[in-house]
């Protein structure tokens, strides 16, 4: 605030120049929004109200204030802290990154030299933004041995051939609808109902003169179950994640209720993608967003990531999770025992699909395997459409106590 | 009316706020007293989000407390409704009111009055828009995040005009708003509309000083050196990896149980044995006892020397 007195000596309560202080947030509000920050007009209103409240004596309440009404995310403390930074050290320096941001205004004459540090300032900034855009999962410790044996590669998805396609939309057309719903504590009429609906009761009888003709009924509103999907998109898993994300899309596209993550190396939270209604579009977003397909696998690293960050949000609903890995775990396996009991724990139910179980003589024989097997409620085989097919009507018959993780038999079934 | 006279006014500027709270033993920083008065001044609500344990509640508390307010509380949970939330049609007394008519027959005047105020039960939304004596209240919506979506969007009206629409009766809107509070453990991220609403502060864990007057104020029955040990000890232990690390609820449970046992410094024993009220996972307290508590003792205690 120091360096801008000049500028806003005249702010204060009793002032008769309120403009300064409004056009400086105003410019604040809006490097926000180009930083990434949702600021909406109503936000800067309230900023300006506010500022005016607490008064431009200290330069931290100033800070306290604009934060309390300008951000609504603990993910978004750095971004404005940055930018708050930046603005108010020397405004000058953000009128020019302004005039930088904002072609239309730009004045033609710039200073090379200055304009190079406004590039790294803008950077930064949007450097920042990009860490936020891409969720607080992505947090990788680069000093650890691993990295270095990841294959950061991007990787574009082939075509699914027409016939995959098909059986994709029909298991799509098949399995939403039998996903199996759970009862809310809401209600809506319903003539068939268990229970009476009194309050519209009422109003019939009121429409009728007092006649109660007839007691309406209401039943509970169902709503699909939760549902969070993890998909290991390893080098051993190549063609088997591709199509499990088809999979995931179909369930997740239509559905709020359903959650994608996958994994290589690092956990990476994929729902909001899948979202989008076309799959390739979908997925090419996904491939350009993550960095470690076909890298190594760490699977107890990401399980502890999504234990950590994600498990107490996603599944405080009594979720179901659907993992699908070979188990063929590269680091060190020492926590991944645990990470997967906690992981079960959690949730109503774990179903593991693992493409290698389709070997007639699948034995357990890798540490990954052996560690992860007792904690899963079911092991199913994923190698093709009909396997996932078969686990849509696992779904749909579940119910809610935990299955047997019996795999002998499960393979009998199936 | 008299009475509404002696209650507190609303702070005047940010280190009332701090003092006022402080008069209720919440000791808040001044980002908390700035979020707070800001709230109370532009008349809106507070929506505080944190981890488990580290106070959001009391804030609440303590400001109804101080300012002599009602604290009316509206604890969140999945499918909580109109009915229990906001107001309800007292249905029994309708039908008789109704049977009542039809033997007097007036049965065509009843229709008027079936849906007058006099038929509606308030609950916890519709009260706090109708102060009584004591001014208008403070509104606690507790753990947001566990009630549903639809809940949170039927708030929006509430939140941004302090009304309700009661489609039989009309508009009810408060005459002086209450002052809102809304807390949130996330466990579910609470809607942009809703966030957009309020003001927003995250509370997190204090640091060592802070939570050394906290436990100070909540606990006096400990001596200095073991508050300052015990204090460190939480300190170190949440920056273990630990699935739920210990808030400042469970700091003054622990201090208030070393304090009945007689404890005069920390030692190895005496942490295994009350472990069970920091750390609430079998895991985190299986992993945590014995080698790697006398580790992070022995830390502290070499720090204490030095």
């Amino acid at each position: 605030m120091r360096d801008g007195t000049e500028r806003r000596s005249g702010d204060n309560d009793s002032s008769p120049h309120p403009h300064g202080l409004a056009a400086t947030i105003l410019m604040f509000c809006r490097t926000l929004r180009r930083a990434g920050l949702p600021v909406g007009t109503g936000q800067v209103i309230d900023a300006l109200a506010a500022a005016r409240k607490v008064g431009l004596r200290s330069r931290d309440d100033f800070y306290w204030t604009l934060r309390a009404v300008l951000v609504s995310s603990p993910s978004q403390f750095r971004l404005f802290h940055q930018a708050f930074q930046v603005y108010f050290r020397n405004p000058r320096l953000l009128e020019r990154a302004m005039a930088l941001m904002l072609p239309a205004t730009t004045t033609p004459q710039r200073d090379a030299q200055a304009d190079t540090g406004i590039r790294r300032l803008l950077e930064a900034v949007s450097r920042q933004d990009q860490e936020r855009l891409e969720g607080s999962t992505v947090d990788v410790d680069r000093s650890e041995t691993w990295s270095h044996r990841e294959i950061l590669r991007h990787k574009d998805f082939e075509q699914m051939t027409l016939a995959e396609q098909t059986e994709a939309k029909d298991l799509l057309l098949k399995d939403i609808h039998l996903l199996r719903h759970v009862a809310t504590r809401r209600f809506r009429p319903y003539s068939y109902g268990q229970r009476y609906d009194l309050r519209r009761s009422m109003q019939m009888m009121m429409r009728n003169n007092g006649q109660l003709l007839q007691m309406t009924r209401k039943r509970r509103i169902e709503r699909p179950p939760v549902l969070v999907l993890i998909c290991d998109i390893s080098g051993s898993m190549g063609r088997y994640s591709r199509m499990f994300l088809h999979f995931a899309h179909a369930l997740g596209s239509a559905n709020r209720t359903v959650h994608s993550f996958v994994f290589g190396t690092r956990l990476t939270n994929i729902s909001h993608r899948l979202r989008d209604s076309d799959v390739d579009r979908a997925l090419a977003q996904i491939s350009a967003d993550v960095s470690d397909w076909d890298g190594g696998t760490r699977i107890g690293e990401c399980l502890e990531r999504f234990n950590k960050e994600w498990s107490r949000r996603l599944l405080s609903q009594n979720g179901a999770v659907i993992l699908l890995s070979d188990g063929l775990e590269r680091d060190s396996t020492a926590d991944l025992e645990f990470q997967m009991q906690r992981l079960r724990r959690s949730c109503r139910q774990l179903v593991w699909l693992n493409p290698v179980l389709r070997y007639e003589r699948f034995e357990p024989k890798a540490a990954g395997i052996r560690k992860m097997l007792p904690h899963v409620d079911l092991f199913l085989p994923a190698h093709n459409i009909e396997s996932l097919a078969a686990l849509g009507s696992v779904l749909s018959r579940g119910s809610t106590s935990r299955p047997a993780a019996d795999r002998a038999t499960l393979k009998a079934a199936l | 009316m008299a009475e509404s006279k002696d209650r507190p006014s609303l702070p005047a500027d940010i280190g009332q706020v701090q003092e006022l709270l402080g008069g209720g033993n919440y000791i808040a920083g001044r980002e908390l007293a700035t979020t707070v008065w800001l709230a109370m001044q532009m008349r809106r609500p507070l929506l505080l989000e944190g981890e488990a344990g580290v106070g959001k509640t009391e804030i609440a508390n303590v400001l109804a407390l101080t300012l002599e307010r009602d604290l009316i509380r509206l604890q969140c949970y999945e499918g909580l409704d109109l009915a229990s939330a906001a107001y309800e049609w007292n249905y029994p007394r309708q039908m008789v009111a109704i049977r009542m008519a039809e033997a007097a027959g007036k049965i065509a005047e009843i229709g008027a009055s079936l849906y007058s105020r006099e038929y509606l039960v308030a609950r916890p939304l519709l009260r706090a828009l109708e102060s009584g004596a004591g001014g208008p209240p403070v509104l606690l919506i507790d753990e947001i995040d566990r009630a549903d979506e639809p809940f949170e969007a039927y708030l929006l009206e509430f939140l941004s005009d302090y009304q309700l629409s009661i489609p039989e009766l009309g508009t009810v809107r408060a005459e002086e708003p209450p002052v809102v509070v809304i807390t949130s453990n996330r466990t579910r991220d609470v809607h942009d509309a809703l966030r957009r609403r309020c003001l927003y502060h995250w509370v997190d864990y204090p640091d060592l000083e802070t939570e050394s007057r906290i436990v100070s104020l909540k606990s006096p029955g400990i001596s200095e050196g073991l508050r300052a040990q015990l204090v460190a000890f939480i300190h170190g232990l949440r920056e273990q990896d630990l699935f739920k690390r210990p808030g400042i609820a469970e700091t003054i449970d622990w201090a208030n149980a070393l304090a009945q046992l007689d404890v005069a410094t920390l030692h190895a024993e005496v942490v295994n044995d009350t472990l069970g009220l920091l750390l609430k996972y079998q895991d985190d307290i299986a992993r945590f006892r014995g080698s790697e508590a006398a580790r992070l003792l022995a830390e502290i205690q070499a720090a204490d020397r030095a």
